[in-house]
């Protein structure tokens, strides 16, 4: 059966698009090939500097032929219905239309469609310059002579040239021809742009790759990334190295080569004065290169580089380029190293130490976080403030953890944080480390900005843990009380990152937050100072107050300069009910995250969904002890015909609501009007039960709880077994309910047995 | 016919001279108009009337041309190496873009001495994004052996107006390019006029005490007073010349307009340079002279050399 090949010639792809490009390429040819029924056996395609390319084989030849009959009005129907059918049909009179008979519509037309199955190489010849013209490029362009129309065609870069044939293998495949903007389809690519420019004839896909190879281009992008890692190590290898593997340079590097030959340089032994990551940041980011490590396991003053073609004289004056680049990067590199290690002349009355100049600078320079949360110099103050209260729930010495919280930022205004914004938090580190500020403090400076993902870790010191609290917390408070929450894909300021965050620092380190009371109070200061339109600096007087209304305070004052507002009670309370909406909802977002985080580490989704049904649940760490819990129960045979009571009686109680209405049976149980000897024995055990479950949930015991319920099993199997729920004495019915509505109730007090799922 | 190879004190490869010589040279042959720099001060070659406006409108256009490019805050008071608050730019303008543009631009790095058997030639993705001229572009950073040596960029718009045709430009920076081909380390050590012994003339020797004096300028003496003032009279000044300018469908006055355009922009970065915009503040200003470009581009559109019908 034959082949599609397919190639798009262009100048350079930017090396980030070329794998979606391939994948979209794909998709988009054989789907428009299925949509037109034509199935194929197998399609892959490729991506280059200057080329995409796809295959798809064992297509058929021509579609095959179709018969479709269209329904159309009855016979007799207005002129304009005719009409509309003959047009819609492609009829050209009514007379070529069959007429059929209908029970109940009567004589009616039916148009006879017969479409003869078209050859394959006209389809393609039809669909490839519509997908080329709309292409799904994150950004395209026009060119040339042809760019003073506005409808030109647009591609990445300026596309030069298609190869596109069809046919089978054993014999010639023949050119598919068709032209998009002035470009005529062929048969013809180009090789490697210095090494092998020539054209290149190719019309069978075994043909164009190994043309191409010859041509040195290796058109495959992973055959490609494995010839540069293994060239890579063996390199490192033979010098007695080892490379520093890094997959997205690797990517990348994959990306900007046709034929790929890798090269060592050298950088002076003195730059390794300037902390690894620096080194490794400035040469990765700069020039694309890796850097390598010596037997001893500490950064070696080589790197390797991928270059693209053969040089004439093994590479010596690349690699001899390369290094002066890398070179010179460095000095810049050591430059801001030094600069941020050295006095900021202009800061120097505000404070003493270099880090602290720069949390001055950063403060004078009134660098705004967000606008509607004002400077960064503001969240600092708030952070302080924050991991302060928040040392020693988390076991922290409150004054390192305000010292950390209040250097976390100040490296956002070094100069190395400038040139390499992805080493924010380590240079400050490196910083405070070298200004003599305590260990935990230097190491929650870097560590604050953790976890940021599922796979980074936990920060792990106290005070790290709530400067790296404080920090999420603020901001995801701040974003909620401004209503820029999440919407779809769209979190600009990764909220869910860092409400992740604060679920695996909690949960990891069991840290007990009240998390309800510390977002509502927040969000009511937020609330305050929008109501009275004060600026953000003022929220630490806002906060003190929102703290004064949660402790029932009435009425609350405000002084800035000569203005001063005093809120009374009318004002405050649509503020708190704001505040506590926002914080319902925001904790709803919390529970989301946690599900998803949760169901990572393997809980299942319906045990979750049965405890936060329960009323009031804010403590991450209990809501994930109770989840445990109760998944141990129900691995139990008690547990599991427990369950499997409560579901028996939780269906009988809706089907008698529904006659009685909600609530009919909520009133206790008369122990007088029990009877048969398994309802006493139930209504003795419910009440010892749920009184030994509430205990223990107090105590926060989950397990022992669940025991507790556990051994309502046996007197429920009995009480199904022997007693009739629906008797037909109303008084002896009512008296049933009530009990196995106390059964419901009582289980409740673990979870909420409805939303488990099975 | 000037021939620089001839001569070796004008080898590209040997003297700063010989690189523009050569550059101009080779674009001259291809039809290029040669000018010389803009006599304003400009933080890029793509600033100079000859790019921005001449890339607007319909009429086709090449042109090549050097231009001092001054960015006071990358003044380094002379001590670094690579970093200067005044450079030379060498500027390409083609429109419409031709197509065998890479080619061209390969073929005029081969004239300058950079032999592409011996060296990695590169094009890395690097989108060009003007804010002050609301002008944006696609193409690459050109590497060679690693160091980015030009920028290669396709106009897509400029002062807010589609490119139609689309221009190609090519920025060569031209001290980058010099440490290259002389194989030197500091742009300092540039053999200005390509001479040996007493008669060699490096380019610290013409530049390093400007670098010098103008950092401390630029950083530390320049009267912010006076240049919000410069600042504010360039814009009022550009917008005043932009409506006398109007005559029904046609503009008599976009270029001077333009220059107007132009000092506002370089008030604003001795402002930058010297500290006293703040962050908020700093969008605001590139705004306000975006806006003023983008008027100054709409007034260039209704003159003769824009476009416009002749009335």
């Amino acid at each position: 059966m034959p082949d599609l090949l397919l190639e798009l010639f262009s100048e350079e792809i930017p090396a980030r698009m070329q794998r979606q490009a391939a994948e979209d390429l794909r998709r988009l040819v054989t789907n428009a090939l299925v949509d037109r029924g034509l199935v194929y056996e197998g399609a892959k395609s490729f991506a280059g500097p200057r080329r995409l390319a796809l295959v798809v084989t064992g297509l058929p030849v021509e579609q095959s032929a179709t018969k479709e009959e269209r329904k159309g009005p009855r016979v007799g129907a207005p002129e304009a219905a005719i009409q509309g059918f003959l047009k819609s049909a492609r009829l050209a009179r009514i007379e070529d239309a069959k007429i059929e008979k209908d029970a109940k519509k009567g004589e009616f037309y039916v148009a006879v469609i017969e479409r003869p199955g078209r050859p394959t190489k006209d389809i393609i010849a039809e669909i490839v310059p519509e997908i080329v013209r709309s292409f799904p490029w994150p950004k395209s362009m026009r060119w040339g002579e042809a760019s003073a129309r506005n409808d030109s065609l647009r591609w990445v870069r300026p596309l030069h040239s298609v190869l596109c044939t069809f046919g089978a293998q054993h014999e010639t495949p023949e050119i598919v021809s068709f032209a998009i903007d002035g470009i005529g389809s062929g048969d013809v690519t180009y090789g490697h742009r210095f090494l092998a420019p020539q054209p290149i004839k190719a019309k069978r896909f075994e043909d164009y790759a190994a043309s191409l190879d010859k041509a040195k281009v290796v058109l495959d992008a992973d055959r490609r990334k494995d010839m540069i890692l293994a060239d890579a190590r063996s390199l490192t290898l033979a010098h007695g190295l080892e490379l520093i593997e890094d997959e997205a340079l690797l990517e990348e590097v994959a990306g900007l080569v046709e034929w790929p030959v890798v090269l060592m340089g050298e950088f002076e032994q003195e730059f390794l004065e300037i902390p690894p990551e620096v080194i490794r940041a400035t040469i990765r980011a700069n020039q694309k290169c890796f850097v390598l490590n010596d037997a001893s396991g500490k950064l070696a003053n080589r790197f390797l580089l991928v270059s693209n073609t053969i040089a004439s004289d093994g590479g010596e004056a690349i690699a001899a380029g390369n290094a002066r680049v890398v070179r010179a990067r460095l000095s810049d590199a050591r430059h801001f190293w030094r600069t941020d290690l050295a006095p900021l002349a202009d800061y120097r009355d505000k404070a003493q130490k270099p880090l602290d100049q720069r949390l001055a600078k950063l403060r004078a320079l009134n660098i705004v976080f967000h606008e509607k949360l004002g400077t960064q110099g503001e969240r600092v103050d708030r952070i302080v403030a924050l991991a302060k209260e928040l040392a020693p729930l988390v076991g922290a010495d409150a004054a390192k953890a305000a010292r950390a919280a209040e250097l976390a930022k100040a490296d956002l205004v070094t100069e190395m944080v400038g040139e390499f914004p992805e080493l924010q938090g380590l240079m400050g580190k490196y910083y405070a480390e070298a200004q003599g500020e305590a260990a935990e403090v230097a190491a929650a400076i870097e560590e604050h900005y953790k976890p940021q993902g599922p796979n980074d870790r936990v920060p792990p010191g106290s005070v790290s843990v709530a400067v790296a609290l404080a920090d999420k917390l603020d901001t995801i408070v701040g974003f909620w009380a401004k209503d820029e929450t999440p919407t779809g894909s769209k979190d600009p300021f990764a909220l869910r990152r860092a409400v992740l965050g604060i679920e695996r620092v909690t949960v990891e380190t069991g840290l007990r937050l009240p998390l309800k009371s510390l977002l509502r109070q927040r969000l009511l200061a937020w609330q305050l100072l929008d109501l009275i339109k004060f600026p953000t600096s003022e929220f630490p007087s806002a906060l003190e107050n929102a703290s004064a209304i949660e402790a029932g305070k009435t009425s609350v004052h405000f002084q800035r300069g000569m203005v001063a507002v005093t809120l009374a009670s009318e004002a405050i309370v649509p503020c708190q009910n704001i505040a506590t909406s926002r914080a319902i909802d925001l904790l709803t977002f919390f529970a989301d995250r946690l599900k998803v985080y949760l169901r990572e580490r393997g809980a299942r989704y319906d045990l979750i969904d049965a405890v936060f049904a329960l009323p009031d649940q804010d403590d991450l760490v209990l809501i994930v002890r109770r989840v445990e819990a109760l998944g141990k129960l129900l691995d139990t045979e008690d547990g599991k015909n427990l369950l499997a009571g409560y579901r028996r009686a939780a269906n009988i109680l809706r089907a008698e609501e529904k006659k009685d209405g909600v609530g009919a049976f909520d009133a206790p149980h008369d122990a007088g009007a029990l009877v048969a000897p398994e309802e006493r024995a139930l209504a003795e055990a419910i009440g010892a039960a749920s009184r030994d479950a509430a205990a223990r949930v107090s105590a926060e015991d989950f397990e022992g709880a669940m025991r507790a319920l556990a051994t309502l099993r046996r007197p429920v199997d009995a009480f199904f077994d022997k007693v009739t729920v629906n008797a037909d004495d109303p008084k002896l019915r009512l008296n049933r309910l009530r009990l196995l509505n106390e059964l419901r109730r009582a289980v409740r007090t673990v979870a909420e047995f409805s939303k488990i799922a099975g | 016919m000037l021939a620089p190879a001839a001569d070796p004190s004008l080898d590209p490869t040997r003297s700063f001279q010989g690189l523009i010589l050569a550059l101009q040279a080779f674009w001259a042959r291809q039809g290029c108009v040669i000018l010389q720099p803009y006599d304003m001060e400009v933080g890029a070659g793509t600033f100079h009337p000859a790019t921005t406006l001449r890339s607007l409108g319909p009429k086709p256009w090449k042109a090549a041309y050097v231009q001092p490019s001054r960015r006071p805050k990358d003044g380094r008071y002379g001590e670094n190496p690579n970093r200067l608050q005044h450079y030379y730019q060498f500027q390409v303008i083609l429109k419409p873009s031709p197509d065998d543009l890479q080619d061209l631009y390969l073929a005029s790095l081969a004239a300058i001495g950079v032999d592409s058997a011996l060296h990695d030639i590169r094009f890395v993705e690097d989108d060009w994004e003007s804010p002050t001229l609301g002008a944006w572009g696609l193409g690459w950073e050109c590497w060679c052996d690693g160091m980015e040596v030009s920028q290669f960029t396709y106009f897509q718009q400029v002062a807010g107006f589609e490119c139609a045709p689309v221009s190609g430009e090519l920025t060569y920076g031209l001290e980058r390019l010099a440490t290259y081909v002389q194989g030197v380390d500091s742009v300092y050590d540039i053999n200005f006029n390509g001479r040996d012994g007493s008669e060699r003339i490096a380019y610290g020797d013409v530049f390093k005490q400007a670098e010098q004096e103008y950092s401390r300028h630029n950083f530390e003496y320049a009267d912010t007073e006076l240049l919000f003032r410069h600042f504010r009279d360039a814009e009022g000044e550009c917008r005043a010349l932009l409506a006398k300018g109007e005559a029904e469908s046609r503009h008599l006055l976009a270029l001077p307009a333009y220059d107007q355009c132009i000092k506002a922009s370089h008030a604003f970065n001795l402002l930058d340079a010297r500290g006293v915009i703040s962050v908020t503040e700093r969008q605001s200003y590139i705004l306000r002279v975006r806006e003023l470009a983008k008027a100054c581009g709409a007034a260039w559109l209704k003159t003769e050399g824009g476009g416009a019908a002749s009335a």
